[in-house]
């Protein structure tokens, strides 16, 4: 009786993830930052999943940056979005596939507002209609791209090469996962394990060998706030909120952090950097900084991609300590190599994060 | 009620976020804002309940309504469903509206978001485009990201972008007739207007401070909104 109630409560925190056909969407900060992400995250769908995932050159952003910046009124934002899935339907797919958890965010607060408000959804079908001559439904599956990787976690462990065992001490490698707050904050039954029970990080490190660690700001922002960080003015409150987090996880010596929003893992990423140059502290114990990692970064190492395809070099936090531990066959130097082994030369060193070349 | 309670009241964001508050404190306790800023949503889900213009009209013209992240952790943990997050962006959109916003430092960083975020919108398709990501603007992203914008071409090409090229694939180039059909959304669904307003009243305040606000991110006005920090009063000591 008791299990049974247990797994009764655990299914409201699951989440309806499409099987296949996917329609995706590129997202403004991971293309910027993390492009190589993008492009593995498509790979393994394609090559390693034999999934169908369609692109559309036309799709562009949700306007959510925008939006919550408030350069961008919520009817533009709506009606952004409904040509996005206008074009998905042009395209003749219902599975949306968002690569950004801010879009992510986005699509579930429009479709909650359509569904509460149904004269907002009709007012943005006028304007659509108006501005473009396009007509759009809305998708059958909603899923943001780390929901797809979870979906398909056992698959990935399947045809894995590598696992988080650390190679050296036979131990699991200890990750803290730090997931985007606009995936489940807002909408807690469209996350997979709401927003008590983060799961869709953690049971790809499960599925894949690792050991999660609770660590108490585990559910802490990283510190975006849009415009606290997009104006130079307000970065302290930024920094400051990444810093809680890097203190709070440091007892427990992770071995990665592991995010599944663009913008989170380029602030647990940079924010180590600016606090060693400006503090002289890193949160590891030589001087490295504790790599970050994508989700999708994650499984291309497990499935055996080279990290340098993988973009692992746009990091500044060195994940090389991560990829000794992990086994993984790489060539250092091709790290700063272009295409075809051209010589591109070296990056400066930061004055007090240790970087190797 | 007043004039101003009535356009809030009709901002769907204001319904949804609002409706029995039991002034518990919660979202303040679990808000990134109020451990850094002198913010405290609690109070502003007080505030907008008196209905009173007056009250509002403080907050518009105030530093307060733009300390909120909108990072939504108030609306996860509100035992009453509520969500103060919304709350401020139904106050910010008013604000706007009014012209208020350029009364207080906080709300004039808006000329900065809007030349950054809102025209990268409408020239690149996205709200950040990797060609407008300098050390100058974003020095915390260290020399590694230096040496990929100074090797864009080889690095972007090997991660596997189709960078500033057509047809799919990371940072491409969108094409003209895309960015046209976003242009005509913008005009009709009120975000040229919304620009319009930032600007104009941007510039009523610029000549009041005696500063040059140009068109672009060169002026004087537009680096002092981006820069400045009057840290004593925003945050807690």
């Amino acid at each position: 009786m008791k299990v049974e109630g247990k797994r009764k409560i655990w299914s409201d925190y699951q989440k309806d993830i499409a099987y296949d056909r996917f329609y995706y969407v590129r997202s403004c900060i991971r293309q910027t930052v993390w492009p190589g992400a993008e492009n593995i995250y498509l790979r393994i769908l394609r090559e390693v999943l034999g999934k169908e995932v369609i692109e559309s050159e036309h799709h562009t952003t949700c306007t959510g940056i925008g939006y919550h910046t408030e350069v961008v009124p919520f009817e533009t934002l709506q009606t952004v979005v409904a040509r996005n899935f206008a074009l998905m339907q042009d395209a003749g797919f219902e599975n949306y596939n968002p690569s950004c958890v801010t879009s992510f965010g986005i699509y579930t607060e429009i479709l909650d507002t359509w569904h509460h408000f149904p004269e907002e959804k009709q007012k943005t079908r006028d304007y659509l209609k108006k501005a473009t001559g396009r007509e759009f439904e809305e998708p059958k599956n909603l899923a943001h791209t780390s929901d797809v990787i979870y979906k398909f976690r056992n698959e990935i462990s399947e045809k894995s090469k590598y696992t988080l065992i650390n190679k050296v001490t036979g131990e699991p490698l200890k990750v803290v996962d730090h997931i985007g707050c606009h995936y489940a904050k807002m909408f807690p039954a469209k996350g997979v394990g709401g927003a008590e029970y983060p799961h869709v990080l953690a049971g790809l490190v499960e599925a894949w060998g690792g050991e999660v660690i609770d660590y108490p700001e585990r559910r802490h922002c990283c510190g975006f706030g849009f415009r606290q960080y997009l104006v130079q003015a307000n970065r302290g409150y930024s920094i400051s909120a990444s810093k809680k987090k890097f203190e709070s996880m440091e007892s427990f010596k992770p071995d990665f952090i592991l995010t599944n929003c663009p913008g989170c893992n380029f602030f647990m990423d940079r924010w180590q950097y600016a606090l060693a140059e400006m503090e002289g502290k890193t949160y590891d114990e030589n001087g490295n900084g504790i790599p970050v990692l994508t989700y999708e970064e994650l499984a291309g190492l497990v499935l055996g991609f080279d990290p340098w395809v993988i973009g692992l070099q746009m990091h500044q936090v060195d994940v090389e300590p991560l990829l000794v531990k992990m086994g993984i066959d790489y060539d250092p130097n091709q790290k700063f190599k272009g295409i075809n082994g051209k010589d591109l030369g070296l990056p400066e060193s930061p004055n007090n994060l240790n970087f190797i070349k | 009620m007043g004039k101003l309670f009535d356009k809030l009241n009709s901002d769907v964001r204001f319904i949804e976020g609002i409706k029995a508050c039991i002034n518990c404190g919660t979202c303040t306790a679990i808000c990134p804002a109020a451990e850094v800023y002198n913010y405290d949503p609690r109070s502003i889900a007080n505030l907008v309940q008196t209905r009173d213009d007056s009250v509002i009209e403080e907050l518009l013209r105030g530093d307060s309504i733009w300390y909120c992240g909108e990072c939504m952790s108030c609306k996860t943990r509100c035992p009453r469903q509520n969500a103060p997050g919304m709350i401020i962006q139904a106050l910010r959109k008013l604000s706007i509206e009014t012209g208020l916003f350029v009364e207080s430092e906080k709300g004039r960083q808006q000329l900065s978001l809007k030349r950054m975020i809102g025209e990268s919108i409408l020239e690149t398709g996205y709200c950040v485009h990797f060609d407008h990501t300098s050390l100058d603007m974003f020095p915390e992203q260290g020399p590694m990201w230096q040496w990929v914008r100074d090797n864009r071409e080889e690095v972007l090409a090997k991660v596997g972008a189709n960078y500033r090229k057509h047809g799919p694939g990371a940072i491409r180039e969108v094409e003209k007739k895309d960015l046209d059909e976003l242009h005509r959304i913008f005009e009709i669904t009120g975000g040229m207007d919304w620009f319009d307003k930032i600007e104009e009243h941007s510039v009523r305040k610029a000549e009041e401070m005696k500063k040059d606000i140009g068109t672009d991110k060169s002026s004087t006005y537009f680096k002092d909104v981006y820069t400045i920090n009057n840290q004593e009063k925003h945050t807690r000591s």
